[in-house]
């Protein structure tokens, strides 16, 4: 079947949420060096029973070190017009440093592709916005109010490659292999419904947070409404960009660490709070009543990937455990890996004819995050008690 | 020279007394703020407490409690000893609105004019103004046991005066404080419209010579004062011209009205319990 | 009034002849005078009936049954006898027609056309038997962000900057209604108290003081400072796990209350701090409050008299504005907000604002929420919602509409034994529960009322527990405003575009 709409969903579906089932793969080099595609994309690929060719898409940091210091917008467009009605846009409201089409390879196999854009650009400075609050309000307008236009990402010195098709055909249409990269994030899908939009497939982005999500989220219209009250726009109608935006809220805007914004997403049972020290009762309660909105319900695992201010790769999931996710370490302790299954890390072993090997190997633990740092390594291994390693101090008590 | 100045001839080494800056650097306190550092000093135990400078900041003496003496040099804000049981409040100047709201027991003073809705809903304590007062004063008063809330008034008073009572004493005497000390016959009216209006128990009493039952509200009658009455408000009324430093002799140049239920249910009658 | 003019009696009382002792025992329970014996037999004045059931439950020979009065009146579609009857008590007493319990007009209720979501094939559901789902609550103000600061040399120090503000917990979304000592009994208050103790979820005093043997059962109590100001002193705020401002009442929007005289006996007396037998009359407005910064200064002051302790709220009546009025109230500085839908009960209200004002709680709910959102201040406030939350299904639905806690009497009442006759005004409830009657407070047994209601919130929330683990959610957070999970199957597509509700099938 074969719609005319890339960007945005077809009438029939608009209002209607869109279920999956995925693959999820990420891994970090903490050191900093770059990779190319290759190892994400057999990390992937080989989770093919994970999806039904209905998209993917990928996600590097570190690939623009050019224009590290610009905004990499990534597009989808229907048509020239809405490409050009874009881009003068930009070009009124801030600076275009450059303007290109992302190399794709020809001819498409990939059926129906729409045009594939990327900017470098720079908002004119408003007092009072940051320029980081301005993109986030633009991408919040091209997606809702620009017909035919959809941004794939907005971080810097990153993007996001994705697509409708199987996992390797999006991986050879962009060309993936071709990208060097210090943290990869992948998703292959299996959704419910079929329609063909680009815009719909993983990773999710906005600025530097880019979520991949297996499972479905049960707290959807709640989060969703909360999220909008701090003037998000849920147009997409998926939990994963819920999830995205949820991250973006906490992480960015309310400024807080990586590891307790990761206690709002998957908090402790009460019952489990209330064997804790009174400090820790205090923290973990103020999180729960706080952020009761912000609480992911019903099976989910997510990979997500972030680079403000450090470069971190970041695992977790539900409090019951209803989805999966797998943690592998180097030999050299240089590379976390995480993945939907065991089988991607194996398929490194098997592919570099025993060579690469992992130093470990392990499951996380339902609702405790996996964390690693760019230098700083693994800080937190995804079984760990919400407060271990971190030295808390209370207001108040 | 009167009992305003008196009153502040403290003796600061007296150890339990302490002054509050209510305005530090002439930037007046949040009442955050003002309220806190009361707090604090009664938790120091201090009995007697001096705020200077305060500048309407609201509810100071907010539910205070036991044997305390608030002096307040400036213009307390509205609420002012809301919830309070037991603490004396004198206020010399004016004060806003609100002053002895649902007050449970205890006394403010007040050297000068008061605002609106005065003692609302008080159900003890007294409440001494000097001057006039403004709309609603001693609405919803009530007694209860021992508790038996008394406003005074030695000016005048507008509308809806002791609108719902439900017990204890409003008087109200009609004077006029003029600058050079000397007190006057009021040239306004004792009181305004709907005077004890829904009042079913307690009584006002207005110190006038003039006819006003054309103001008289729902459920109020006026009667002649008895001598019970009489002997009952003289050693409230000495003890108000003692404070404000008020000739006695001037009080029997006018007669007493006194205005009471016509009965415990006004409204009794204007509901119908029928089955439908 | 002649003959000419009886109304009708809505019911018959059939006393069989032959099953009928003569213990006469009926006779002292009905305390409406509607059963008496003349010497030989049992003589029933349908007129005073009320339906209540009394003497049908304490008949020893099962002899007497209440049927409707058969002798019809000539049909009219429009003139109901309803309307009839008002229009002759009306001409009868020329009073204002009182009324109890919440608002009796057959009106669509729009919970009733609300359908439930449940888990199938893409997430899985939750057994809530044999897993974790939590049904606490944190009652009170939330901050609008927590503010942690990382140590700018160790990033493993952090702090925690925001200090949490006044919460209560609670075990279950559920409150019991504000209900005066006064309007129900002593004996139904310490039932009411002591569930909600054991439950731990919380139970409105109503206006009419806090009686100093319910002081032990402060800690899930909030008390209410209404237009009366009644029994207010500083036990009442002090005692208290939270203070309510009542502004307004479902049953009565805009209403003031009265408690006549007679009602007020020694203990009322006591409670209220009024003089026995004195009318307790709560003004129309709150005197203080003309205006929402007046609110504002009330809401303030109670938190100045409480030392910032505890969460103080305010409740407010469903009506046509209540959006922009909860905002104001929230800007205001309230920590809770309860709004009290048109089919809220009351133990005495005129018929004529009771049937006619005020808007239903499921679509103030739905825009108060919304509205709240639009000024991002809905997760800073707890949003209780009542007016005729009936049984577990519309807890469910409220709280899915955006109610954090869902507050109900009558459900707590009937639990109790209340049979809803709908006389409450009367004082005379032959159950003891609306009725200030030491012999009919008797007949209250507390023990078996506070198990009662246990049994009726237990179950309860089980069945919240059952609802969730089907949606596949394990935390009554992720149900609140979380309106995706409902859906609207009535005929009228307006209010599911105000509940933000699809229709089934979309």
């Amino acid at each position: 079947m074969k719609w005319k709409n890339y960007t945005c969903l077809p009438k029939q579906f608009r209002n209607e949420r869109i279920f999956d089932g995925c693959g999820i793969s990420g891994y970090i080099n903490i050191d900093g060096t770059k990779d190319n595609g290759k190892k994400i994309i057999d990390m992937l690929c080989i989770l093919n029973e994970r999806e039904n060719g209905l998209g993917a898409g990928f996600a590097a940091y570190g690939i623009y070190p050019k224009y590290k210091d610009y905004y990499a917008l990534h597009f989808l467009f229907d048509n020239e017009q809405s490409k050009e009605r874009v881009l003068n846009y930009l070009e009124d409201i801030g600076y275009l440093i450059q303007s290109e089409p992302i190399p794709t390879k020809t001819p498409m196999d990939v059926s129906n592709s729409p045009i594939i854009w990327r900017a470098f650009y720079e908002p004119r400075q408003k007092k009072g916005i940051s320029s980081d609050e301005q993109v986030v309000q633009l991408v919040m307008e091209i997606n809702e109010k620009f017909e035919g236009a959809f941004i794939m990402s907005s971080g810097k010195n990153m993007g996001v490659f994705k697509g409708n098709g199987w996992s390797h055909e999006i991986a050879e249409y962009y060309k993936i292999i071709d990208y060097k990269a210090y943290m990869w994030l992948a998703h292959s899908r299996f959704p419910t419904n079929t329609p063909g939009w680009w815009g719909g497939a993983h990773p999710f982005n906005l600025l530097n947070t880019s979520v991949v999500h297996n499972g479905e989220i049960t707290s959807y219209g709640t989060n969703m409404r909360y999220l909008e009250s701090f003037g998000y726009k849920c147009t997409l109608f998926t939990d994963t960009e819920v999830i995205a935006y949820l991250i973006d809220l906490l992480c960015r805007k309310h400024g807080i660490p990586i590891p307790i914004a990761s206690i709002a997403l998957a908090p402790p049972l009460f019952d489990e709070i209330e064997q804790m020290d009174k400090k820790y009762q205090i923290a973990l309660k103020s999180i729960r009543a706080t952020y009761r909105s912000a609480m992911l319900n019903g099976p989910f695992s997510i990979v997500v990937g972030f680079a403000n201010p450090v470069p971190t790769l970041f695992g977790l999931t539900d409090r019951k455990k209803l989805r999966p996710l797998v943690a592998g370490i180097s030999e050299d302790e240089n590379t976390l890996f995480l993945s939907s299954e065991e089988a991607s890390f194996k398929r490194l072993i098997i592919d570099s004819n025993g060579l690469y090997t992992f130093k470990k190997i392990w499951h996380l633990k339902s609702g405790t995050a996996i964390i690693a740092r760019l230098d700083e390594g693994l800080i937190r291994e995804g079984f760990e008690e919400p407060f271990k390693n971190i030295k808390l101090t209370v207001t108040g008590i | 020279m009167n009992n305003t100045e008196k009153e502040g001839a403290f003796k600061l080494e007296e150890k339990n007394i302490i002054e509050i800056n209510a305005a530090p650097n002439n930037k007046p306190l949040n009442y955050k703020v003002l309220n806190e550092k009361i707090h604090e000093a009664i938790k120091n135990n201090h009995k007697k407490i001096i705020l200077k400078d305060v500048c309407g900041q609201r509810f100071i003496g907010a539910s205070l409690q036991g044997d305390l003496e608030i002096i307040i040099n400036g213009l307390p804000g509205n609420d002012l000893g809301i919830f309070m049981d037991g603490p004396k409040i004198m206020v010399n100047g004016n004060c806003e609105d609100h002053a002895g709201n649902t007050m449970n027991d205890g006394t403010i003073i007040i050297h000068g004019n008061a605002g609106d809705v005065v003692g609302l809903s008080a159900r003890g304590g007294k409440i001494y103004i000097k001057k006039d007062v403004g709309y609603r004063i001693g609405i919803h008063i009530k007694e209860y046991e021992s508790k038996y809330p008394i406003i005074i008034i030695g000016g005048t008073a507008k509308d809806f005066l002791g609108e719902y009572m439900a017990g204890g004493l409003i008087l109200v005497l009609g004077l006029k404080f003029c600058l050079d000390g000397t007190v006057i016959e009021s040239d306004q009216p004792i009181c305004g419209n709907l005077l004890g209006t829904g009042i079913h128990r307690g009584k006002i009493i207005l110190r006038t010579e003039k006819d006003f039952t054309a103001k008289l509200g729902v459920g109020a009658k006026i009667f002649e004062i008895s001598e019970a009455e009489k002997n009952e408000i003289e050693p409230f009324i000495k003890e108000f011209c003692d404070i404000f430093n008020i000739p006695y002799d001037i009080i029997s140049k006018k007669p007493f009205k006194v205005i009471k239920p016509i009965s415990k249910r006004p409204f009794g009658g204007n509901y119908c319990g029928q089955i439908i | 009034m002649s003959l000419s003019h009886n109304i009708p009696s809505y019911f018959h009382i059939k006393v069989d002849r032959e099953s009928c002792k003569k213990c006469k025992r009926c006779t002292t329970h009905c305390s409406y005078g509607a059963l008496s014996f003349n010497g030989e037999r049992i003589v029933a004045d349908d007129s005073k009936c009320v339906a209540c059931q009394r003497c049908v439950v304490m008949c020893p020979g099962s002899a007497i049954r209440i049927v409707k009065n058969e002798s019809f009146l000539p049909p009219h579609g429009n003139y109901t006898r309803r309307i009839r009857n008002i229009l002759w008590a009306q001409s009868g007493n020329g009073g204002v027609l009182l009324s109890a319990t919440g608002n009796d007009r057959p009106i669509r209720t729009i919970f009733d056309d609300l359908l439930l979501d449940a888990c199938q094939v893409t997430n899985p559901s939750i057994d809530p038997l044999r897993e974790t789902i939590e049904t606490k609550i944190f009652f009170g103000r939330k901050p609008k962000k927590l503010e942690f600061l990382t140590d700018k040399k160790d990033s493993t120090k952090i702090t925690l900057k925001t200090e949490f503000m006044p919460n209560f917990e609670i075990d279950m979304p559920i409150m019991i209604g504000h209900m005066s000592l006064g309007s129900i009994s002593y004996n139904t208050c310490m039932a009411i108290y002591q569930a909600s103790k054991e439950l731990n979820i919380l139970a409105g005093s109503g206006e009419g003081g806090l009686h100093p043997d319910f002081y032990e059962y402060g800690s899930n109590i909030i008390t209410e400072i209404a237009s009366g100001r009644f029994g207010v002193d500083i036990n009442y705020l002090h005692k208290a796990a939270g203070i309510e401002i009542k502004i307004g009442q479902g049953a009565k929007p805009g209403h003031g209350g009265h408690l006549p005289g007679e009602k007020v006996n020694s203990l009322i007396s006591q409670t209220r701090m009024i003089p026995k037998g004195s009318d307790a009359l709560s003004p129309y407005p709150h005197h203080d409050v003309y205006s929402i910064e007046d609110l504002a200064q009330l809401i303030a002051a109670l938190k100045e008299a409480t030392r910032y302790k505890v969460p103080i709220g305010v409740k407010i009546a469903a009506v046509h504005n209540s959006a922009p009025i909860a905002v104001g109230i929230v800007r205001g500085g309230a920590d809770f907000l309860t709004i009290d839908g048109f089919r809220g009960g009351t133990g005495a209200a005129p018929r004529i604002i009771r049937d006619h004002a005020g808007i239903p709680i499921e679509l103030a709910i739905a825009a108060v929420d919304e509205r709240l959102r639009q000024e991002n201040l809905r997760d800073e406030i707890t949003l209780v919602a009542g007016g005729s939350i009936r049984y577990s299904a519309d807890l469910i639905k409220i709280i899915a509409l955006g109610a954090d806690v869902a507050m109900c009497c009558m459900p707590v009442l009937i639990a109790m034994g209340c049979r809803v006759c709908q006389q409450c005004f009367r004082g005379l409830c032959s159950w003891g529960i609306a009725t200030q009657q030491e012999y009919l407070v008797k007949r209250l047994d507390i023990d078996v009322a506070r198990n009662r209601i246990i049994n009726l919130f237990h179950s309860w929330n089980e069945e919240l527990k059952e609802v969730l683990g089907a949606m596949g959610i394990d935390s009554v957070e992720s149900l609140r405003s979380n309106r995706d999970r409902l859906r609207y199957i009535g005929p009228n597509p307006k209010i599911a575009e105000i509940l933000g509700v699809k229709h089934a099938g979309e």
